[in-house]
C-alpha cells in the first residue's frame, strides 16, 4: 500500500518543530505501525537523511514506551491497543497519517517523536510504592486478600506508564496513571498503612509537575492501551478528599 | 467546581418547582413570591448572596482549571481528535459563559428590573394577595397588596426576543448539566462502573427535566395559554388614577 505521512520532526526541546511530508510506497498491510516507521527510517538514511526518532521497546504493548499520537489519537484508531501492536491493515491504502508525538508540558520533546515522560517517575518516586523491610520475601501467601480486592488491584496494576491519558487528555491532565497508581496500592493490604500520605504526596507530585486539571472527559480511559477505568479517578478523588479531612484533624503530620 | 455547582443544581430545581406555580394561577405564583419576599430580610439577603458566593466560585474554579490545561499544553495537535468525550463535556465553558450572561439579564429583568423598558415597578400595579382562596387582610381589615408576579411574567415572555434568548439559555443549562451533574459525583468519588451508567441516565433525565419545566413556561406563554392584560393596558388603566392625583 502507498501512505502520504505527515511526521512531526523537531531537533530538541529547544528549537521548534513541524510537520514534514514523506512518501511511502509499497508498505505491506500486514506490516506493524513501528515496522513501518523502520522501513521509512531505511527509506531516509539512503537518501543521506535524519532517521525520524521514536520511543520502542518491547514492540508486545507491555512496556509503554511506544508514544505516537496517530491522527490525533494517542496509541492510533485501535481500542486497547498499543501503537506496536497496531497494523498497516487499519489504514486505507493512499491514506494520509499524521504522527505526533505526546504533547504536555511536562513531557517536553527530546526528539522528533521521543518525548522526556520522567514527570511520571517524579509522581511515583512520591507515594507509587510500600514501605517494607527488603530481603527474603514472605509467603504468598502469608496475607489474605479477597480475590474481588486482588483483582481490582490487578486491573489497576495493568497501567504500563505510557502516558497515553496524559496525550489524550484535553487538559493534558495526568489524573488516570496517578490514580491507576494510588489504587493499585491503596486497595491491597500492603499499602493500605500509607494509604493517606501516599494520595497526598502524588497527587502534590501531579500537580508540582505541571499537569493539566481533570474536568472528566473521558479520553484517558478510552485511549488506555490497558483500559483503565474512570474508577481508579473516583476512588483518587475519595481518597484524596478522606485523607485531607483526616489530615486537617489529625495532630500527625501526614 | 462540584460543591458548588451541587448547591446550584438543587437551586435551579427549587427554582423551576416555584416558577411552575404559575400555572396554578395568577394568585398561587404571587402568593408563592409574597412568600418568599416576606422572609427576615437578612435571611432572604443571606441566601442570596450565598447563590452569589456560590456562581461566583464556581466560574473562578473554572477560570483556574481552563487556565492550569492551557498552560499545561503549551503546543497544541496538528490533527485534533476526539474519541469519545460528549458533546456537553466539550462546550462546557461554552454553555457555562452564555448562562452567566443570561444569568445577569435575568435577574436585572426579573429581580431587579431595570432593564429599559421594562421597569415593572413602576408600570405593574399591586394585586390583593389570595392564599386558599380567601383574600389575606391586614388587621385593619383592608387587604395585603403584593407585587403581580404572574403579570409580569406573562408581560415578560410576551417579548419575543426574551422568550427566545430564555429558551436558549435553559436549553444550554440542559446541556450544562447533563455533563455537571455526573461529573459531580465523580469529582467528589461517588461513582464507579456499576454506577456510572445510572449516574449518566441521571444526569440527562435531571437536564431534561430541568430543561422542560422552565421552557414549558415562555412556551405557555406564547401560544396563549398563559395570559395576562397587556402591560400597556395596565399602564393605561393606572393614567386616570395619575391624572386624579394630579388633579388634586
Amino acid at each position: 500500500m502507498k501512505l502520504t505521512l505527515k511526521v512531526w520532526r523537531q531537533k530538541n526541546a529547544q528549537t521548534k518543530g513541524r510537520l514534514e511530508t514523506y512518501v511511502l510506497d509499497s508498505v505491506s498491510k500486514d506490516s506493524s505501525f513501528l515496522e513501518m516507521l523502520d522501513i521509512l527510517n531505511e527509506q531516509l538514511i539512503a537518501d543521506g537523511e535524519v532517521p525520524i526518532a521514536f520511543d520502542h521497546d518491547c514492540r508486545e504493548g507491555i512496556c509503554g514506551a511506544c508514544s505516537l499520537t496517530i491522527n490525533g489519537i494517542p496509541h492510533g484508531p485501535d481500542r486497547a491497543t498499543t501503537a506496536c501492536q497496531l497494523h498497516m491493515r487499519r489504514f486505507k491504502d493512499g491514506e494520509t497519517i499524521t504522527i505526533e508525538p505526546w504533547r504536555a508540558k511536562p513531557f517536553p520533546v527530546i526528539k522528533d517523536l521521543v518525548t522526556d515522560r520522567s514527570a511520571f517517575d517524579d509522581i511515583m518516586q512520591a507515594g507509587g510504592f510500600i514501605t517494607a523491610r527488603t530481603g527474603s520475601a514472605i509467603d504468598a501467601n502469608e496475607i489474605a486478600i479477597p480475590k474481588d480486592d486482588s483483582d481490582y488491584a490487578m486491573d489497576a496494576a495493568a497501567c504500563i506508564g505510557c502516558g497515553a491519558c496524559v496525550a489524550a487528555c484535553k487538559n493534558a491532565s495526568a489524573m488516570l496513571f496517578t490514580s491507576a497508581k494510588v489504587a493499585h496500592l491503596n486497595s491491597l493490604p500492603q499499602g493500605k498503612p500509607e494509604k493517606d500520605r501516599r494520595v497526598l504526596a502524588m497527587v502534590g507530585a501531579m500537580d508540582e509537575a505541571g499537569f493539566g486539571s481533570c474536568t472528566n472527559y473521558g479520553e484517558c480511559s478510552a485511549v488506555c492501551p490497558k483500559e483503565i477505568s474512570l474508577d481508579m479517578i473516583a476512588q483518587m478523588n475519595r481518597d484524596y478528599l478522606t485523607a485531607k479531612v483526616k489530615t486537617f484533624f489529625s495532630q500527625k503530620s501526614a | 467546581m462540584a460543591l458548588t455547582g451541587l448547591v446550584l443544581v438543587l437551586f435551579v430545581l427549587g427554582h423551576m418547582g416555584g416558577n411552575l406555580l404559575i400555572f396554578a394561577g395568577q394568585d398561587a405564583i404571587n402568593a408563592y413570591a409574597y412568600q418568599l419576599h416576606s422572609l427576615p430580610a437578612p435571611v432572604l439577603w443571606g441566601i442570596r448572596a450565598f447563590l452569589l458566593v456560590c456562581v461566583g466560585l464556581h466560574i473562578w474554579m473554572a477560570v483556574l482549571l481552563t487556565l492550569a490545561s492551557r498552560k499545561a499544553r503549551p503546543e497544541d495537535y496538528r490533527q485534533k481528535a476526539t474519541v469519545q468525550a460528549t458533546y456537553a463535556s466539550r462546550t462546557m465553558r461554552m454553555s457555562g459563559v452564555i448562562l452567566l450572561s443570561f444569568i445577569i439579564f435575568h435577574i436585572a429583568h426579573y429581580t431587579a428590573r431595570i432593564i429599559p423598558g421594562k421597569e415593572y415597578n413602576t408600570q405593574l400595579t399591586e394585586v390583593p394577595l389570595v392564599q386558599g382562596g380567601e383574600t389575606m387582610l391586614k388587621q385593619s381589615g383592608d387587604p395585603i397588596m403584593t407585587f403581580d408576579v404572574y403579570t409580569m411574567m406573562v408581560a415578560g415572555f410576551q417579548v419575543w426576543w426574551v422568550s427566545l434568548f430564555y429558551i436558549i439559555a435553559v436549553g444550554l443549562l440542559c446541556l450544562h448539566l447533563t455533563h455537571g451533574v455526573t461529573s459531580m459525583f465523580q469529582t467528589i468519588g461517588l461513582r464507579n462502573k456499576r454506577w456510572e451508567n445510572r449516574l449518566n441516565r441521571l444526569a440527562l433525565a435531571y437536564g431534561w427535566i430541568i430543561f422542560l419545566g422552565f421552557a414549558a413556561i415562555p412556551t405557555a406563554v406564547l401560544i396563549g395559554i398563559l395570559d395576562a392584560p397587556a402591560l400597556t393596558a395596565s399602564v393605561a388603566a393606572e393614567i386616570p388614577t395619575q391624572i386624579a392625583t394630579l388633579e388634586k
